[in-house]
């Protein structure tokens, strides 16, 4: 399928799921999707660095936290509609990783993993200190209450996401069958080997830390709109980095639908559990979770589903 | 005189305190089989590897086709006409063979060659992979391979690149006679086709039947550079390298 008809037919997809929220008529379910579809939207940003350059980020939170000061600090200046607060969120958190890949893409397996895990102390340091965003005190975000045609805003910061969620399942999904993709795959397998076929790999790892970068602050962006009240403990939560990684390894690395599927599942078990058990057994889950993937299918579900196709397939 | 395709100037590489090439020179001509041996730890593949700007020679300049490359990094000389075939094979797992020929089809030409459509690509893939005998294993995985099957794909990847030198960083390591003899056809036929070709290897045999000239490191540095024949009576070399 061609990626402009992709494109179409998710975003169909994408109105289907909301117009199913709407006929329930509890906007519980719109505050429930929303967090699923923002943990899809990370989990793919994640993945393009991650899961198809092989370059493990433990700074998720950071890049999302970007996002959601620079809503923050924008909010207290001028008041910007949401989509335009996404734009100026994406493009925070994508200087920030193009930056981030400028000084650390030199650095290969732990020890890249280790500068980004530090890139989120370094964040969380300068906005705790920074007044002007509430520093450590945290700063109180009021969203509208209602906005034209929908009416309900919480409604609204759904269909947001929802549609970034498409945009960046797209563009992941593009990324993957396009040239781009090809090298990064060369990178993820052996960056030397891809060196030396011509493969321009710091040049690519760039464009794919700015890409993840960017999704992430994006994801970010509607976040304190979304909670209403923003410090740095929730906006540089564990949860953030910690889903971020299980939910592409739990759905598989090696394709965009990795990512979704894992968000889907493991977000929902995780708002499930938040109304049934508490979401203080989030991190359980995730972590059981991985324990098992690891064990039965370390390649995620889409390499669990490929493996039995191919069985099946053979006579 | 036709310009040296390769030029080495007094070349030196340290590690540390250990010097692992020291005042190479080196000339490889346009179509030339050049022998390079050593003993392991000679600085083979380290002169390989600044070559190919994997490691950065402190000394010395390297000029290729009358271009210099100090500064350039790997994939650059590669795009210029120098590509590698590695000791042990570094294939790309998660991909097909055809995907592994792919990459360098479409990287290598950088932005000075047109972009190859998606049907010429194909049809590069199949002709590459039919040259070194894999044709029919297009859509299987590198896991699939045999060793030997394995150092072709190397080749392979490596002619795919489109080089006016192709360095084959002991390509026959750990095959059979048979399996040696299929790898040295290929580098013929490739020398043949105009690919001016440096073969690393401890196979004598292998080096002694490709090579028109034979050039021994030792400890890092040069010690014989001529026709195989006069290096392999040299006393020097016969002390340094045969052991005797």
């Amino acid at each position: 399928m061609r990626s402009p008809v992709f494109f179409v037919v998710a975003l169909a997809v994408g109105v289907l799921v909301f117009t199913a929220c709407r006929l329930v008529h509890n906007d519980y379910v719109f505050v429930a999707g929303y967090t699923v579809v923002q943990y899809v939207v990370l989990a793919t940003a994640w993945n393009i660095l991650g899961g198809y350059c092989g370059y493990v980020n433990f700074g998720t939170a950071a890049f999302f936290a970007l996002g959601a000061y620079s809503t923050v600090a924008i909010h207290k200046l001028v008041p910007l509609p949401l989509p335009l607060l996404l734009l100026v969120g994406g493009t925070v958190s994508g200087v920030v990783g193009l930056g981030t890949g400028y000084q650390t893409l030199r650095l290969r397996g732990a020890f890249f993993s280790i500068a980004t895990l530090a890139l989120a102390v370094v964040v969380q340091t300068l906005v705790t200190n920074w007044d002007f965003v509430g520093g450590s005190r945290g700063a109180y975000v009021l969203r509208p209450q209602t906005i034209a045609p929908l009416g309900n805003y919480v409604q609204y910061l759904f269909l947001t996401m929802l549609v970034l969620a498409v945009v960046a399942v797209t563009a992941a999904r593009m990324i993957e069958r396009s040239r781009l993709g090809n090298g990064f795959s060369a990178i993820r397998d052996d960056e030397l080997a891809a060196e030396a076929s011509g493969v321009p790999t710091l040049r690519l790892k760039l464009v794919a830390t700015t890409l993840s970068g960017a999704f992430m602050g994006m994801a970010g962006a509607p976040f304190p709109y979304s909670v209403g009240y923003v410090d740095p403990a929730s906006s540089f939560n564990l949860a953030y980095a910690v889903n971020s990684i299980a939910m592409p390894l739990i759905g598989g690395t090696t394709s965009w639908i990795g990512p979704l599927t894992g968000a889907i599942l493991l977000g929902t078990i995780q708002q499930v559990a938040t109304v049934t058990i508490s979401s203080a057994v989030n991190l359980l889950i995730v972590g059981l979770l991985l324990v098992a993937f690891v064990i039965v299918a370390p390649n995620g579900i889409v390499g669990l589903v490929t493996a039995v196709l191919r069985r099946g397939s053979k006579p | 005189m036709t310009r040296p395709l390769l030029q080495v100037n007094n070349l030196s590489k340290r590690f540390g305190g250990f010097v692992a090439l020291e005042s190479i020179d080196l000339t490889v001509a346009p179509g030339e089989r050049l022998g390079l041996i050593g003993p392991n730890g000679s600085g083979k593949s380290t002169l390989v590897n600044c070559l190919c700007g994997t490691l950065r020679n402190e000394t010395g300049t390297v000029t290729f086709d009358g271009a210099p490359l100090e500064g350039l990094a790997t994939h650059q000389r590669t795009r210029l006409g120098i590509a590698r075939s590695f000791q042990l094979p570094r294939p790309f797992v998660s991909m097909t063979l055809a995907d592994n020929i792919r990459v360098p089809l479409l990287y290598a030409g950088g932005r000075t060659k047109p972009q190859l459509g998606t049907a010429a690509i194909d049809q590069r893939c199949a002709e590459l992979l039919g040259l070194v005998g894999l044709a029919a294993k297009a859509a299987q995985w590198p896991r699939d391979l045999t060793q030997v099957e394995m150092r072709k794909l190397e080749l392979a990847r490596a002619l795919a690149a489109d080089p006016k030198l192709l360095i084959a960083d002991e390509a026959m390591a750990g095959l059979s006679h048979s399996e040696v003899e299929d790898i040295l056809t290929l580098l013929v036929r490739l020398n043949e086709n105009g690919i001016t070709i440096i073969l690393i290897e401890h196979i004598m045999r292998a080096v002694m039947s490709f090579s028109e000239r034979l050039v021994v490191l030792v400890s890092g540095r040069k010690i014989a550079d001529g026709p195989p024949l006069e290096v392999i009576a040299d006393s020097q070399v016969e002390r340094a390298y045969l052991g005797h």
